[in-house]
C-alpha cells in the first residue's frame, strides 16, 4: 500500500529538501520503491541536491498538463535503483498546479511506488497547499528557533483542515523532525530544547538531526546526506527516522559526531 | 540545579525559556484566531460604513490597530477627516 508523505515546514531554509533527499534515499536503501517529487515550481532544487540537475527533461507540470507521460519525466537515481525523482518546473508558474492534475499524478505514482515523498515549497500558498493536499503522512521540519516553531504550528493547522484526508474526517499522520539541533547550546539554555518544541507543537517526534557540516558537504556534491557519509551523525539520524516511518521502534537519541582522539582532548581542554 | 549554578558562574542568561514563553502565548492566541474572520478587517469596514454615513471619508485614511498587552489590549482607530468637514456638515444640515 503506497504512502504519500509530504515534507513541509512553512518557513524556508529549515531543511525540507535535504530531508526529502535523505529520507528518500534511506527508504530506498531499505528496499522500498521511492519517488521524491519536487513541488517548488519556479525554484526547483531537489534535482540539484539529488545530483540529477543535468538529467531533467520533463517535469511535474509537463505531466500535470499532459505534455509528457509520467515515465518520461521520472529520473532514476544513479546510485539506488529503487529511487526516482520527479522534478519541478524551473520556468512555469505555480498556478499550473491544478488540484485535479496533481491528484491524477499522485494517483498514478501510488500505483508505481511504495513511497511518494512530496517536497513542499516554503510558505502557505498554492505550491505548499498542493504538496500536502493528497498526503497520508506529514513530516514537519522544524528548527529550534521561534519563527520556525511558529510556522510549523501554522502548517499543522493546515494539515488538519486543508488536506483531502482532513476534509473526509480522517487524519494526516504528522511527525516533527527537528533539524539543525545543537545539544550543547540547548543544555546551556541558548536554544529551545526538544521537550519545549514537542510540548508547544503537541505532535510526536520522528527524529532529531544534529547541526552538522555533513549536510552542506552532501549538497555540494549532489548526494543525499544518508549516502554521502553513512556513518556521520546526520545520516544516522535520518536513517533512524526512516526506520520509524516504517514502523520500527528505534530509541530516540541525538547522534553525535564520532570524534577522533585529538578532537576529544581539545574539547575537554576547552570545556 | 547544576545548570543554573553554571549559568550563574558564567553570568550569561538563558534565552531559551524566554523563547518558549513567547511562543506559548503567541500560539495560544493564533490558534484561537484560526478559521475566524479577520477581526480587524471586519471592524475597519463597519467603522468606515458608520462614519461615512455622516462624514465623507477617504477609505484609505481609516486605520485600525490592535496592540495586545499583558492585562489590557488597546484598539486604536485613526480616522483622518478632511478639513472641509464643517462646510459639508452645514450643507447636509
Amino acid at each position: 500500500m503506497a504512502k504519500v508523505l509530504v515534507v513541509t515546514s512553512g518557513k524556508g531554509g529549515v531543511g525540507k529538501t535535504t530531508t526529502t533527499a535523505a529520507l528518500g534515499a534511506a527508504l530506498a536503501q531499505r528496499g522500498d520503491k521511492v519517488v521524491v517529487v519536487d513541488f517548488d515550481v519556479g525554484l526547483r532544487n531537489l534535482d540539484l541536491v539529488m545530483g540529477a540537475e543535468r538529467r531533467v527533461v520533463f517535469d511535474l507540470i509537463n505531466v500535470v498538463q499532459g505534455v509528457a507521460k509520467l515515465p518520461q519525466a521520472l529520473i532514476r537515481d544513479k546510485r539506488l535503483e529503487n529511487l526516482w525523482l520527479l522534478p519541478a518546473s524551473q520556468t512555469r508558474d505555480k498556478d499550473a498546479l491544478t488540484e485535479e492534475g496533481v491528484g491524477k499524478v499522485i494517483d498514478e505514482l501510488r500505483t508505481r511506488f511504495d513511497w511518494v515523498i512530496c517536497d513542499s515549497p516554503a510558505g502557505i500558498e498554492r505550491g505548499a497547499a498542493m504538496a500536502m493536499r493528497f498526503a497520508d503522512e506529514a513530516v514537519i521540519v522544524t528548527n529550534p528557533e521561534v519563527s520556525s516553531v511558529r510556522d510549523s504550528d501554522r502548517i499543522i493547522g493546515m494539515l488538519d483542515s486543508k488536506t483531502v484526508r482532513a476534509e473526509k474526517g480522517e487524519r494526516v499522520e504528522k511527525h516533527i523532525l527537528i533539524t539543525r539541533y545543537d545539544p550543547s547550546r540547548a543544555a546551556r539554555g541558548e536554544m529551545l530544547t526538544i521537550d519545549d518544541i514537542l510540548e508547544i507543537l503537541a505532535t510526536p517526534l520522528l527524529g532529531i538531526i544534529p547541526e552538522s557540516q555533513d549536510v552542506l558537504k552532501a549538497s555540494n556534491v549532489g548526494t543525499p546526506v544518508t549516502l554521502s557519509n553513512v556513518d556521520g551523525a546526520p545520516a544516522r539520524a535520518y536513517i533512524d527516522a526512516a526506520r520509524r516511518l516504517c514502523g520500527d521502534t528505534v530509541k530516540m537519541q541525538v547522534p553525535t559526531e564520532r570524534k577522533g582522539f585529538m578532537d576529544r582532548l581539545l574539547r575537554r581542554r576547552a570545556a | 540545579m547544576s545548570m543554573g549554578l553554571l549559568r550563574l558562574l558564567r553570568g550569561n542568561k538563558a534565552t531559551a525559556p524566554v523563547a518558549r514563553e513567547r511562543l506559548q502565548i503567541l500560539l495560544a492566541h493564533e490558534r484561537g484566531m484560526r478559521g475566524q474572520p479577520d477581526l480587524l478587517g471586519v471592524l475597519r469596514e463597519e467603522i468606515l460604513a458608520v462614519v461615512s454615513k455622516h462624514v465623507k471619508l477617504d477609505p484609505t485614511k481609516v486605520i485600525v490597530r490592535l496592540d495586545r498587552g499583558d492585562d489590557v489590549s488597546t484598539l486604536e482607530v485613526d480616522i483622518e477627516v478632511p478639513n472641509d468637514l464643517e462646510r459639508k456638515r452645514v450643507a447636509v444640515g
